[in-house]
């Protein structure tokens, strides 16, 4: 850095030849494709921080409509159809007295939270804009909910696997010898069980909710895939002239594996964090769907695909959709991103 | 060869040990007192010092670990925690049910991936190769879930074309009845991702020297794409169908828990909720075996398919 600055006084007349980042970026603003999954992903960025700072659905579990409230361009249910179902439109409170229900009790204690300040005389709509669940609540506003869950697990537990894969294959890549025996070592054992089996003991074990709970389950379990690139590279790297050229002028081993080797492996890091980021808000959706996620006062597409697992067989599609059509398109965005950066940054791989 | 099996062999004694390290810290010592669990809610002091004393978890953790190494060689793990059934004889009667589900759906799977794959590399650019990829793409970010709820609620509820869920006593019904749907949901999950990924490995074959030199000398197409161009992908599909196989073990657990097929999936899902731990552990002591074991068995098999290669 301080070398090109002082060059670039000397000779101010020429111009600078453009660094890796740059040309990645020039590649990537080629990509149309890759620009519109990008802008996808941001869209989604930013419903996740403005849903998490309470800036929209922060009222999603007021019941706004009738029970099952269909969308509004379906238009409200015929008034037979709503006796055929198996809970009478009465409002809370009836509804939720399924004795069967594992949650009633839970979800109960919450509503009567929310329910002083909702009156029983307030008006609820017939429809909603893409329908409401079971009792009432707005799906769309449920969706957005669930997006900030599930991209924040996902986004949470990648950033953790992409630190230890990194740090972990570092050593063991830059130190080699024992260290590397060992690291291997860890990595052989946590390759020999099968990640959803791994995960689902785990689950077993802490035997608890939360999405602090599922972020470590995904982080601490993910990163052997991260690990196995990341030493590769470290192998390359440690090798080359200019980590020789460091040793010479006397940096450290900590400073020559994380800023001299770091930023010319942080490409590969950045691609696995972003593939890692699509298969954990896919483990999310079915541990959290299998009742081993989220708490139960958290929405996520897990939790509400399991919800609408029931409802479809009444008939009331619309959270079942508003689940699926959240999740494939982030996920789409950002698989189709991901490729997308992965041409950017490595354009001899094709 | 016979020196190569045994040094293999040999080598994954560490990983096992390791494992049953892993297993054993995680349920002995993250996962707290299990006499708690055991005893639920009405419980007193004797009680759990009761149950503490038949867990043998009041031992010192060395003993303990020995018990539990004994109990993997014997393949003993004793009974259930929650229905008392011997574990064993869970693993032993649930292994068929999963079998008969997916061992079709790994063949149908793979065999239809390959295919596709081959074929959209072989017109790779084209319209046809883009409109697949891009199928493959978005059919790859639905959840499984949504396809298991669909295809039941569609499928078997609606249109009644398959039973809903269920499971017979003889195989063949099994098989040809109450397998048809699970099959097919499975084959439709995993043909996406196998696809796109069996054909960039065509496609790293595709435009090789011997491609060019087989049809320089007048090889016809066909014979070019499924004798020398499969054969040389073969490899990283057989390592990709090979790492499927361990799960044949552990079931698959969504599809085997909607369709109620009486599984080894179903069961390990059964035993997470009832925190029924030894059938947890047996189960990923047995399935990181299998693993290790398959994982010698693709090096072995990388040489029959590929002279080239060297075990050593």
């Amino acid at each position: 850095m301080i070398h090109a600055a002082a060059a670039g006084s000397r000779v101010p007349q020429r111009p600078e030849s453009p660094g890796l980042w740059t040309l990645a970026w020039r590649r990537f603003g080629r990509d149309r494709v890759g620009v519109a999954s990008f802008a996808v992903v941001l869209l989604f960025f930013a419903l996740m921080l403005a849903s998490g700072l309470g800036l929209v659905a922060a009222d999603w579990s007021r019941e706004a409509g009738v029970n099952y409230a269909p969308p509004t361009f379906v238009g409200p249910a015929a008034p037979e159809r709503r006796l055929a179902g198996p809970e009478s439109p009465r409002g809370d409170g009836a509804a939720a007295a399924n004795p069967v229900d594992p949650l009633a009790g839970v979800l109960a204690e919450i509503r009567a939270g929310e329910g002083g300040k909702a009156s029983k005389a307030e008006v609820k709509a017939p429809t909603l804009v893409f329908g409401g669940d079971r009792w009432g609540r707005d799906v769309l506003k449920k969706a957005i909910k669930g997006t900030e869950t599930s991209m924040f697990v996902g986004l949470a537990a990648a950033a953790l696997t992409a630190l230890l894969g990194t740090v972990f294959g570092a050593l063991a890549g830059y130190y080699g010898r024992w260290i590397d025996d060992f690291f291997n070592w860890f990595y052989s054992i946590f390759t020999a069980v099968p990640y959803l089996l791994l995960i689902l003991a785990i689950a077993a074990v802490l035997n608890q909710k939360g999405t602090m709970t599922v972020i470590l389950i995904l982080g601490l379990t993910g990163w052997t895939g991260i690990f196995r690139l990341v030493r590769a590279e470290y192998l390359k790297h440690k090798v080359r002239e200019y980590i020789q050229a460091a040793d010479a002028i006397g940096a450290s081993h900590l400073r020559r594996m994380f800023v001299h080797i770091l930023p010319n492996v942080s490409h590969v890091v950045l691609v696995q964090l972003s593939l890692h980021v699509v298969l954990f808000i896919k483990s999310e959706v079915v541990l959290s769907f299998l009742g081993f996620g989220v708490g139960v006062d958290t929405v996520s597409w897990g939790s509400m695909l399991n919800e609408a697992q029931s409802e479809l067989i009444l008939g009331y599609w619309w959270q079942l959709a508003a689940a699926t059509i959240a999740m494939a398109v982030l996920v789409t965005g950002f698989s189709l991103f991901t490729d997308a950066l992965r041409d950017a940054l490595d354009p001899k791989l094709k | 060869m016979f020196a190569y099996v045994v040094r293999r062999l040999w080598q994954t004694v560490p990983t096992l040990l390791g494992v049953v390290l892993l297993v054993f810290f995680l349920f002995n010592s993250v996962g707290g007192d299990p006499a708690y669990l055991l005893a639920g809610k009405i419980s007193n002091p004797e009680q759990i010092e009761n149950i503490r004393r038949q867990l043998g978890v009041d031992r010192p953790y060395y003993v303990q670990l020995g018990i539990f190494i004994q109990q993997i060689a014997t393949g003993n793990f004793g009974a259930s925690w929650s229905t008392n059934e011997k574990v064993s004889e869970i693993l032993a009667t649930r292994l068929g049910p999963s079998l008969t589900v997916l061992v079709p759906m790994l063949v149908i799977q793979t065999l239809l991936a390959v295919a596709a794959a081959m074929l959209v590399a072989y017109v790779r650019g084209s319209l046809t190769d883009r409109m697949v990829m891009i199928a493959c793409t978005v059919g790859q970010s639905v959840s499984i879930l949504v396809y298991i709820i669909v295809f039941q609620y569609v499928l078997a509820y609606q249109l009644g074309w398959f039973p809903v869920q269920g499971w017979g006593d003889n195989l063949a019904e099994n098989l040809f009845k109450y397998s048809l749907l699970p099959v097919l949901v499975g084959v439709i999950v995993s043909i996406a991702p196998e696809t796109r990924l069996y054909r960039s490995f065509f496609l790293d074959e595709i435009n090789q020297d011997y491609v060019r030199t087989a049809r320089a000398k007048g090889v016809g197409e066909g014979r070019v794409m499924w004798v020398h161009v499969l054969r040389n992908a073969s490899i990283p599909i057989i390592t990709n169908v090979m790492s499927q196989l361990p799960g044949l073990l552990t079931g698959e657990f969504l599809i085997e828990r909607f369709f109620s097929v009486p599984g080894i999936g179903r069961e390990v899902l059964l035993a997470v909720e009832r925190s029924d731990f030894p059938v947890i552990k047996a189960v990923t002591i047995y399935v990181a075996i299998a693993t290790m074991i398959v994982n010698l068995l693709t090096d072995l098999l990388y040489r029959a398919v590929d002279p080239r290669v060297q075990l050593k």
